[in-house]
């Protein structure tokens, strides 16, 4: 191998302080969540201890956080599994030709591109003045999939633009029904990829804000409950309310990547060439 | 080909549909409840001009309008100038693919978490007495804690930059992972130094990536509301404030007329944009 040129050296660093830059203030907070009883919002720190996450468990007074919790995870899993459905379903259509399909792309666009607030405001409308009851699992589960299926889209997209139809053709040739290329092997190709939309579309869900303001009733969701808390809340309990959402979102990801590890190790243990369909 | 078609629209039909209630729909209504009236209280059907008579004569409109380009500008070049350059580490300076998987996905992990618990982990670092303030201090830079570090423009953009340069990462590394390395020796065999290969062969063939991630950044800034709410502790303006502000006021006809000129906009922006990239091809 050649010697690594002096721009490396100082490329790296650059990458280092970006890293730093991206990580710093979340670690900052998980640290200062423990915070001891008499501390505050920044350093220095008034001892260690686990006072600020008690609270969190004990204190009412913090409003309705594990309510809005398991809300959120509700409506994140509902969020995730349909946003999985209807991209696939969204990403064979466009491999066909279809009219009104250049229009619908561009839908696709104009809903990833929308302010949020938009979106939040328009539902929100139409739901009051035709006198329906806004509520976090109808008008906020469909403000959130104007924002997480434009991405499970695209991912779709970029995962047929390199896929190798011969396979599918080779399955045809051999007399397998359309359903059964879809089932035997157009899915076992992507299967890794619809992980990754899985996953987008339950963190996006998870961390949303904009879309569901309006749209969610007197319900909140987490995120929501979390904004309403920085305007009132002046302790380190909001620092480990940020601190504990985050580990979770962090142990989610995780588990999803070793979903896809596993995935990939079961194939190469069983033979299977699904591995090799994109090019 | 007839048969092809239906099965097209069978299958597009669940991603119409939910597009269709709640986008398309939505705009619709914004857009005829921009022409209605308020009272203090409600609102009623009218066919009226006078939301947008207020709005276009009012100079706040076009102080808040170039508050808010101000901060799509800013934010766009320091996301693009720190997006380019770990997109380029990444793509260029680290030769194993595992690596770069595994840095790619550090740097993406945060666009996971959520938005918010990222904006309020600032507060340690800039508030009044953070960490920023007494480390400039204890170095005598400074006399006295600086006040603009936190509610302030300032913070406003560093929170920005902090939550969308992984949209510049993201299209710019894929890119730029496509770029076939030989064009690169090629250069440099001709006698390019390392700028001149960058400028005049990287960047081009980057141009893509780099147009989808000034589309996400663009949009995102120009339809924010919390972010400047938040980290300007309420002092400062943009478009997406303006529109907040006349719903927790309930005229809602006024803050559909604002989202009506606002959307206008960004799509003219976007549209724009989308002429000089072909999206579906570069995913």
């Amino acid at each position: 191998m050649e010697p690594r040129p002096r721009s490396f050296y100082a490329l790296t660093a650059f990458f280092i302080l970006f890293l730093v830059f991206l990580y710093g203030p979340t670690l900052t907070i998980g640290i200062l969540s423990l915070q001891g009883p008499g501390g505050g919002l920044t350093f220095p720190m008034r001892g260690v201890s686990l006072h600020w996450f008690r609270d969190l468990f004990e204190q009412q007074a913090v409003g309705d956080i594990w309510g809005s919790f398991s809300r959120s995870l509700t409506l994140g899993l509902m969020v995730m599994v349909t946003t999985v459905v209807v991209s696939v379903m969204g990403g064979l259509a466009f491999r066909k030709r279809f009219v009104g399909a250049t229009l619908l792309f561009y839908l696709i666009i104009t809903s990833l591109v929308i302010p949020s607030i938009l979106v939040s405001l328009g539902v929100g409308l139409i739901w009051s003045q035709s006198g329906l009851p806004v509520h976090w699992s109808t008008s906020g589960f469909g403000a959130q999939l104007t924002w997480t299926l434009p991405f499970g889209l695209l991912i779709m997209f970029a995962v047929f633009n390199r896929f190798d139809r011969s396979y599918e053709e080779a399955a045809r040739d051999l007399g397998a029904s359309p359903w059964q290329v879809i089932r035997h092997v157009v899915l076992p190709i992507i299967a890794p990829s619809l992980i990754g939309v899985a996953l987008f579309g339950f963190t996006l869900s998870y961390d949303e804000f904009a879309r569901t303001l309006l749209t969610s009733g007197s319900y909140n969701t987490l995120p929501l409950e979390i904004f309403g808390m920085t305007t009132n809340v002046t302790t380190p309990v909001l620092f480990a309310l940020g601190t504990l959402t985050t580990v979770f979102s962090l142990i989610i990801i995780l588990v999803f990547l070793l979903v896809v590890w596993l995935l990939n190790r079961r194939r190469a243990r069983q033979g299977s060439n699904a591995g090799q369909g994109m090019v | 080909m007839q048969k092809n078609s239906l099965t097209g629209w069978l299958l597009a039909s669940p991603l119409s549909l939910v597009l269709l209630v709640f986008l398309v729909a939505p705009i619709a209504m914004i857009v005829v409840v921009s022409f209605w009236g308020a009272t203090e209280w409600s609102i009623y059907p009218a066919f009226q001009f006078d939301n947008y008579a207020f709005l276009l004569t009012s100079e706040v409109t076009y102080r808040v309008f170039v508050n808010t380009f101000k901060y799509a500008a800013i934010t766009w070049a320091c996301t693009l100038l720190i997006g380019f350059t770990v997109a380029y580490y990444l793509a260029f300076h680290i030769r194993s693919l595992t690596w770069q998987i595994a840095l790619f996905l550090l740097c993406t992990i945060p666009f996971l978490t959520s938005n918010i618990i990222r904006m309020i982990s600032w507060i340690p670092f800039l508030g009044r007495n953070g960490i920023a303030n007494s480390t400039l201090m204890s170095m005598g830079v400074i006399d006295e804690p600086v006040e603009w570090l936190l509610f302030s423009d300032f913070s406003v953009i560093l929170a920005f930059v902090h939550l969308y340069t992984l949209f510049m990462v993201v299209p710019i590394f894929n890119t730029m992972m496509r770029i076939d390395k030989s064009l690169i020796e090629a250069a440099a065999d001709a006698g390019a130094t390392g700028w001149q290969t960058l400028w005049h062969v990287v960047v081009p063939l980057t141009k893509p990536g780099i147009m989808i991630g000034t589309i996400f950044v663009v949009a995102l800034v120009m339809g924010d509301f919390i972010t400047v709410r938040f980290m300007s502790g309420s002092q400062s303006a943009n478009v997406g404030r303006m529109i907040q502000n006349d719903i927790g006021l309930l005229q809602y006809p006024s803050a559909s007329a604002t989202a009506v000129i606002l959307l206008i906009t960004v799509l003219l922006l976007i549209g724009t944009m989308l002429r000089f990239v072909d999206i579906r091809k570069e995913l």
